[in-house]
């Protein structure tokens, strides 16, 4: 295994498209390197990114939106007022991510990047409609996120190619959202199943699911409902849930993971609801 | 191309990396195959064997130390990526100190915070990073920000309370 250090972004894709099957970009390490240790990757050359001098900076903050860099960590994203302000859903599932210290390297754009249908901030992603830029020796092009993920592991990024931004629209005034979680152990272990739920001003609602299929999904739109019908509160899970294909495995059996995707779906919309008018739109707990 | 000085290199990356850092102040140059991790660099190249290790997969925390003002994992982090960077270990803690252990070892040691002792120089970092950034932290604050630091000897009452000792210490300095 080499490892490289390139200084500009041209430097890095050139690095990647020359072993391209064999080379792995490195930020926080916190997949790779886990990978590397298992062998269930053997790079021969690291590129890690870090030190490139043109990177998209970690967090930029405009009118229309947010431009999260491929250096930016779940630290940077938690800390960040406007992040906070804007996407709760997301800061709600970058915080469940490891711990203090897993955080604090750990990037967002390789959580989605890797491609695991279980990656917690995916799903809220998907759901704030988000896209990604991907550079190569042969130019740029850019994809919806939901578009991004092709199957268990592999997405539009092809080898020799990198993310180079992570663009997060501006969410419609008066909407809120928030994230739901279920795991076996927190910490050390990926989610069971994962809801990240945006709920409009006029109630339209949307949600990413994670782990609920071969690759983090949308559900929704759904039309407005009276939340406070047991009844449509149903029929609307239902249809915000239509997507999923969930299996069993052994984080769960496949009925109980479709009772708790449920559960979970339920919770994330009432609370991403009740968010829209509390003035302290990040209280509210998260499993 | 690349910054390198091994004459083995080829156009990327050589079998061999040369990293100067600082590790507990003190200007440090090693010279390692680029797979080695900062951990074990730390521990064989350095003779700092202070920061432990244990699961080398990111989850038990024994291995914490702090870069450039943040905690890191040392087993997810390679030597190489240190080119330049500022490490704290646990032996840079106290080193200024008469006794040669900061207030915060000193509260370890009050509290009854240390039993078979394997997991405390990973303890003690994570403490040092949360108390930098949150100097009035709640219990479940505390618990929050110590969570990636298992202990087998299953003492964390005691870690907490050696953590809120700390607190208060340094509040009334
Ligand atoms: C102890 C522990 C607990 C964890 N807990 C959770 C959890 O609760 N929830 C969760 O979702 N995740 C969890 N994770 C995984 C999470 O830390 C990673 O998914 C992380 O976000 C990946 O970021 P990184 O910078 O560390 O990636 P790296 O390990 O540096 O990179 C991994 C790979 O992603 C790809 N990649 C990275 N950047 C790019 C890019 N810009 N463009 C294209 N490809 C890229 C490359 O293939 C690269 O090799 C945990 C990990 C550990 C070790
Ligand atoms: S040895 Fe690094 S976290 Fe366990
Ligand atoms: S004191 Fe024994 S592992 Fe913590």
């Amino acid at each position: 295994m080499r490892y490289y250090r390139p200084a500009t972004t041209a430097q890095a894709v050139a690095a990647l498209a020359s072993q391209p099957h064999t080379s792995r970009i490195l930020v926080g390490g916190t997949d790779l390197l886990v990978a590397v240790r298992h062998r269930s990757a053997q790079p021969t050359l690291v590129v890690d990114i870090k030190g490139v001098r043109d990177l998209t900076a970690p967090i930029s903050v405009d009118e229309q939106g947010i431009t999260f860099g491929p250096t930016a960590t779940m630290g940077d994203v938690i800390a960040h007022p406007t992040v906070r302000e804007w996407f709760p859903a997301l800061v709600e599932a970058a915080g469940l991510v490891g711990s203090v210290a897993i955080r604090n390297r750990a990037s967002l754009i390789a959580n989605s990047a890797n491609g695991s249908p279980a990656a917690d901030t995916s799903p809220p992603l998907v759901s704030f409609n988000a896209s990604v830029t991907i550079t190569s020796v042969s130019g740029e092009r850019t994809s919806l996120l939901r578009e991004f993920f092709l199957a268990p592991r592999r997405t539009l990024c092809e080898p020799g190619e990198m993310v180079t931004s992570l663009r997060v629209p501006r969410p419609s005034p008066g909407s809120s959202s928030a994230f739901e979680r279920m795991t076996r152990r927190r910490g050390v272990d990926l989610a069971t199943c994962s809801v990240g739920a945006v709920v409009d001003a006029d109630g339209a609602m949307t949600v990413g699911l994670g782990a609920l299929g071969p690759t983090t999904l949308l559900g929704g739109p759904v039309a407005p409902i009276d939340l406070t019908s047991q009844e449509q509160l149903e029929r609307a899970v239902d249809a915000l849930l239509a997507p999923a294909t969930p299996i069993g495995d052994i984080r769960a059996g496949k009925a109980y993971r479709t009772a708790m995707a449920r559960v979970l779906a339920r919770r994330a919309v009432l609370r991403a609801a009740a968010r829209r008018t509390d003035p302290d739109r990040l209280t509210g707990r998260s499993s | 191309m690349i910054p390198t000085e091994d004459q083995s290199a080829d156009e990327v990356g050589a079998d061999l990396v040369v990293v100067t850092c600082s590790v507990n102040g003190e200007s440090a140059r090693v010279s390692v195959p680029p797979h080695r991790t900062l951990m074990d660099a730390l521990r064989n190249e350095l003779g700092l064997t202070g920061t432990k290790t244990c699961c080398a997969e990111g989850e038990c925390g024994a291995c914490t130390v702090i870069v450039d003002g943040a905690t890191v994992n040392s087993c997810l982090m390679l030597a190489a990526e240190a080119e330049g960077c500022d490490i704290l270990t646990v032996e840079g803690l106290g080193a200024g100190e008469p006794g040669g252990l900061c207030d915060l070892q000193e509260s370890f040691l009050e509290a009854g915070a240390v039993q078979c002792g394997f997991c405390i120089p990973g303890q003690v970092m994570a403490a040092e990073y949360l108390l930098r950034t949150n100097p009035d932290p709640s219990v479940d604050e505390i618990r929050e920000g110590m969570s990636g630091n298992l202990c087998r000897c299953a003492g964390y009452q005691r870690i907490v309370a050696a953590v809120e000792l700390t607190a208060r210490k340094r509040a009334t300095r």
